[in-house]
């Protein structure tokens, strides 16, 4: 096990620096990192080479690119645009979003799973077909559409939900962000369940289970549901990252001020420091959520051992 | 070393930050093929392929044709609008701003006073181009550089896998916004460009397990023996087996595009303004979402529509090429 650990951690230096570093060419060679600091103007060439020394701009980029790892693993992420720490900013943004994807990885699990042995258990009738029918209709309406539509419907013509987010953005106001935020993946939950029980329900250990006269409820929770779970698992485990970065647009329709919301502004004001930070940081969140997922499969199927 | 039951790069070649993309990749795992021939249904029946079979399948299945339908539907309004959209998308007349429903304009004028229905027909020109464009390039980059190291294998193919493991970890709206907010150009090229750029490792992870199965097949084991050369054995015997997965995931990824180009126009970065995008039009009808609320849904309506027909058109092809189904 530990070994094991040691081994995929290893795996996970040459994606982590490779993701970082892409990110970093993108933000540094295509936009002009001094071009947000002077406001709307252009800055006038003395002030840019000043600024450029400043910031170590005048150096090759890899010389760049290491400097600035190296700063991130003394804890210094840079300052953003308004002269505030970038790990301030994060401070305040990743709680919000944290919470934002916890409501979220919820929905998929109790409503996703749900449905998808529901579904798995009765493939082919009308309950089946209806489940299938709505996850199609769900998958195909893109998120910013659903989380305008719900906006309108539930915060505006109903008044059943406030309409934005206030600041500190407490569990309560997060359920429909959270239900928009799920809404995809809720349906591929859904979807993959359903094909996985109905897969499973057909084999050698589900029939012995049966024949050995457990209640039925025992042979799905145990047997069935447990054996299931897999592709489910590591859907939604790198469901997270995907979560937490898509959560852009769902941030932006309700006003919530997380992540998505922190990067939006950093692209908009090309502040590469902000940008590059928040996205090293996603980036760690969705590898280390694989290798939970991966040792979560060994608790999910012990014929699964990290030696 | 894990002493594992399943091979992990099928487990988890499920998975990735493209979010939507996912399940396509996971559930076109299951598509295995097998080497296809005769069945010998008797010496008078002709072989039939498993091309021809899922082609009779597809025939009789509701969802198939109508979904083919609306698709073909698509694709004749994006290449002539003028046929039942009369006038100009860009033609608006403020006066008429957030006006409903009336002749000539059934769908009614958004906030600019522009026709809600002019521009929603004219809207699926962008969609249709950048879905058609970015899964053509997706699914020719993709296929040829993870068959490639699926069948070479060795150094570059652990260094394909990296590379891919690389793209998956970076979530897709996120790269989008960062690429695309320093291009200046107003065309779909670099939109499409930037879908290339961030799909192809879905596409390559998909051809490259199922090049690896059907590079087993005792039937190119027989090629081999029989003198034939990398090339032939890849392009005659491997590439036609291996190719009905990248069909699927291609098809309802083809969906998603759509939905992406939306998003990122909706975001800002996409199309902008003079372009005509549904994206573009859900966006500005956002503010006016009370008083004209038929601003965002015609748009929202025909985007959902045109999605969710591509992914039922996957969907078809996946169960009539899955013979585990049968």
């Amino acid at each position: 096990m530990g070994r094991y650990v040691v081994r995929r951690l290893l795996q996970m230096i040459p994606v982590f620096v490779g993701a970082t570093l892409l990110i970093f060419l993108m933000v540094n060679v295509m936009g002009d990192p001094i071009a947000g600091l002077c406001g709307e103007r252009a800055c006038d060439p003395a002030t840019a080479a000043q600024l450029k020394k400043e910031f170590g701009l005048d150096k090759p980029v890899w010389q760049q690119y290491l400097t600035y790892m190296g700063n991130v693993f003394t804890g210094d992420f840079g300052t953003a645009f308004n002269g505030q720490p970038v790990t301030e900013l994060m401070s305040t943004a990743f709680p919000v979003t944290i919470r934002l994807t916890v409501v979220a990885i919820l929905f998929e699990i109790v409503i996703g799973i749900t449905l998808g042995v529901v579904t798995g258990l009765r493939r082919g009738r009308p309950v089946d077909t209806g489940v299938l029918l709505a996850t199609l209709v769900v998958i195909s309406v893109p998120t910013f559409v659903t989380g305008l539509l719900l906006q309108l419907l539930l915060g505006v013509e109903w008044g059943w939900i406030k309409p934005s987010v206030s600041p500190d953005a407490p569990f309560g106001q997060l359920i429909v962000p959270g239900l928009v935020l799920a809404s995809v993946s809720l349906a591929y939950v859904t979807r993959l369940t359903r094909t996985s029980i109905a897969e499973n329900k057909r084999s050698d250990y589900v029939r012995t289970a049966v024949a050995k006269g457990l209640p039925r409820r025992r042979v799905i929770t145990r047997h069935l549901l447990r054996n299931s779970l897999i592709p489910v698992v590591t859907f939604i485990g790198t469901d997270i990252g995907a979560l937490m970065g898509g959560a852009i647009v769902t941030e932006r329709i309700f006003n919530i001020h997380g992540v998505g919301y922190q990067l939006y502004q950093g692209i908009l004001r090309q502040n590469t420091q902000t940008v590059v930070g928040f996205v090293t940081v996603l980036v760690l969140v969705f590898l280390v959520a694989n290798l939970l997922v991966d040792l979560l499969y060994a608790v999910l199927d012990p014929r699964i051992r990290y030696a | 070393m894990p002493e594992q039951p399943f091979e992990p790069d099928r487990v988890i070649a499920g998975t990735g930050a493209g979010g939507a993309m996912d399940l396509a990749t996971s559930e076109a795992q299951t598509l295995e093929r097998t080497p296809g021939g005769p069945l010998g249904t008797g010496p008078a029946a002709r072989p039939r392929s498993l091309w021809s079979d899922a082609w009779r399948d597809l025939r009789r299945n509701p969802v198939f044709v109508i979904s083919a339908l609306v698709i073909l539907f698509l694709v004749v309004i994006s290449l002539w609008p003028s046929l039942i959209a009369s006038g100009s998308p860009l033609q608006c007349n403020l006066a008429k701003a957030q006006e409903g429903s009336q002749p000539g304009a059934p769908f009614g004028y958004d906030g600019q006073g522009c026709n809600v229905y002019t521009r929603t027909v004219y809207g699926a020109r962008t969609s249709v181009t950048v879905g058609v464009c970015a899964t053509l390039g997706v699914a020719l980059l993709g296929s040829v550089l993870g068959g490639l190291a699926g069948f070479f294998g060795g150094f570059w193919d652990s260094v394909l896998s990296r590379i891919t493991d690389v793209f998956f970890a970076i979530p897709v709206v996120l790269g989008g916004l960062v690429l695309l907010s320093v291009v200046t150009s107003n065309t779909v090229w670099p939109v499409i460009g930037f879908m290339v750029l961030l799909g192809w490792p879905q596409i390559s992870r998909i051809a490259r397990g199922s090049v690896i199965t059907a590079k087993q097949n005792d039937y190119v084991q027989a090629a081999r023996a029989l003198g034939a050369s990398d090339s032939r054995i890849l392009l005659r015997h491997i590439a036609p087996n291996a190719v009905a997965p990248v069909i699927v995931v291609a098809t309802i990824a083809l969906g998603t595009y759509i939905a992406l180009e939306a998003t990122l126009s909706y975001l800002g970065v996409g199309l902008k303004p003079p372009s005509v995008s549904w994206g573009i039009d859900i966006s500005a009808a956002s503010p006016y979402i009370r008083n004209a609320p038929h601003a965002l849904l015609w748009p929202s309506g025909a985007l959902a529509l045109t999605v969710l027909a591509f992914i039922m058109l996957g969907d078809a092809v996946r169960d009539a090429l899955d013979p585990k189904l049968r």
